[in-house]
């Protein structure tokens, strides 16, 4: 996993130095290569995580994108329409996320989409408390966040 | 064709701290304005960074643009998190249309100690009583 990574790096540094043209997105384009190269020298291997994980990784920055640009669209609209629509609570969200490391992750990805606010992590870490903008019904929070973002994220790092 | 992008991206994140500063403005109570600000203006000095990564075409500005941005995501949630939490602590009052508080009553008044589940032994300290605000109708 993390050899494959650091090879994939390296690989992309030698097209890079190659191809001597020192911007990002000849980098990109480098790592691209080596991640194909990398692809096709390992498929008879049995570790084949890495593989499955950089697609992930990249739907997963961009499904992220995407609800951050609706949130923040919904609240402009907010904002600048004379009425309130929003409904804000604070709901308790059991976790299934138990290292500091996803815990850390998950918690800034909920406070990063617009209209989530979180308030406080139990002790045991095992809750975390979010104040929530447009809040019409706890079950139905909860459950769309453990099915998507949580979810997602979890099947990345495990 | 960049400068499409360019006006484009630099147009969105002007107006994401624009909509940020008069959410301050707007909102009836501190978690939503807190709520909303951090997060708005998070997006907008990200776009803008992006626009100036774009711009410039030297490798230094661009890593300072992702080094920003990277300290930027890493920082700013957790300053929110750590000042919502401290206006939880002295009682800042939710608005009156809070629809609920699963907050109330877990904390220990001591030692702020944070349960994940409902504790009976402090009833008597605390009974549960979300703090919505009473000051706005007396205030208006």
């Amino acid at each position: 996993m993390i050899k494959n990574f650091l090879m994939n790096l390296l690989l992309s540094a030698i097209w890079v130095a190659l191809t001597g043209s020192l911007y990002y997105t000849n980098f990109l384009f480098g790592f691209m290569l080596g991640f194909f190269v990398l692809w096709i020298m390992n498929r008879n291997e049995t570790d084949q995580r890495y593989f499955y994980r950089v697609p992930k990784i990249i739907s997963f920055v961009f499904y992220f994108l995407y609800e951050v640009v609706k949130a923040n669209v919904q609240v402009a609209f907010d904002v600048i329409t004379p009425k309130y629509f929003f409904k804000p609570g604070i709901v308790k969200y059991p976790m299934s996320a138990r290292t500091d490391f996803e815990i850390n992750l998950l918690t800034t990805m909920i406070s990063l989409t617009p209209g989530t606010l979180i308030i406080d992590i139990s002790d045991d870490k095992k809750t975390i408390y979010i104040h929530v903008m447009y809040l019409t019904d706890p079950q139905t929070f909860v459950r769309q966040t453990q099915t998507g973002l949580e979810r997602r994220l979890l099947a990345i790092l495990r | 064709m960049i400068e499409i992008i360019l006006g484009f991206l630099s147009t969105v994140g002007a107006l994401s701290i624009l909509f940020a500063s008069i959410g301050i403005l707007r909102m009836p109570d501190f978690y939503l304005r807190l709520s909303v600000t951090v997060k708005a203006s998070t997006l907008g000095v990200g776009l803008l960074l992006i626009c100036a990564a774009i711009m410039f075409p030297d490798i230094s500005v661009t890593t300072k643009a992702i080094a920003i941005i990277f300290f930027l995501i890493i920082t700013a949630p957790i300053g929110a998190h750590m000042i919502g939490r401290a206006a939880y602590f002295t009682g800042t009052p939710l608005w009156k249309g809070t629809i609920s508080d699963e907050l109330a009553g877990m904390y220990n008044e001591e030692t702020h100690r944070l349960d994940s589940e409902e504790d009976e032994s402090d009833d008597d300290i605390h009974d549960g009583k979300p703090n919505i605000a009473k000051t706005d109708e007396e205030t208006k």
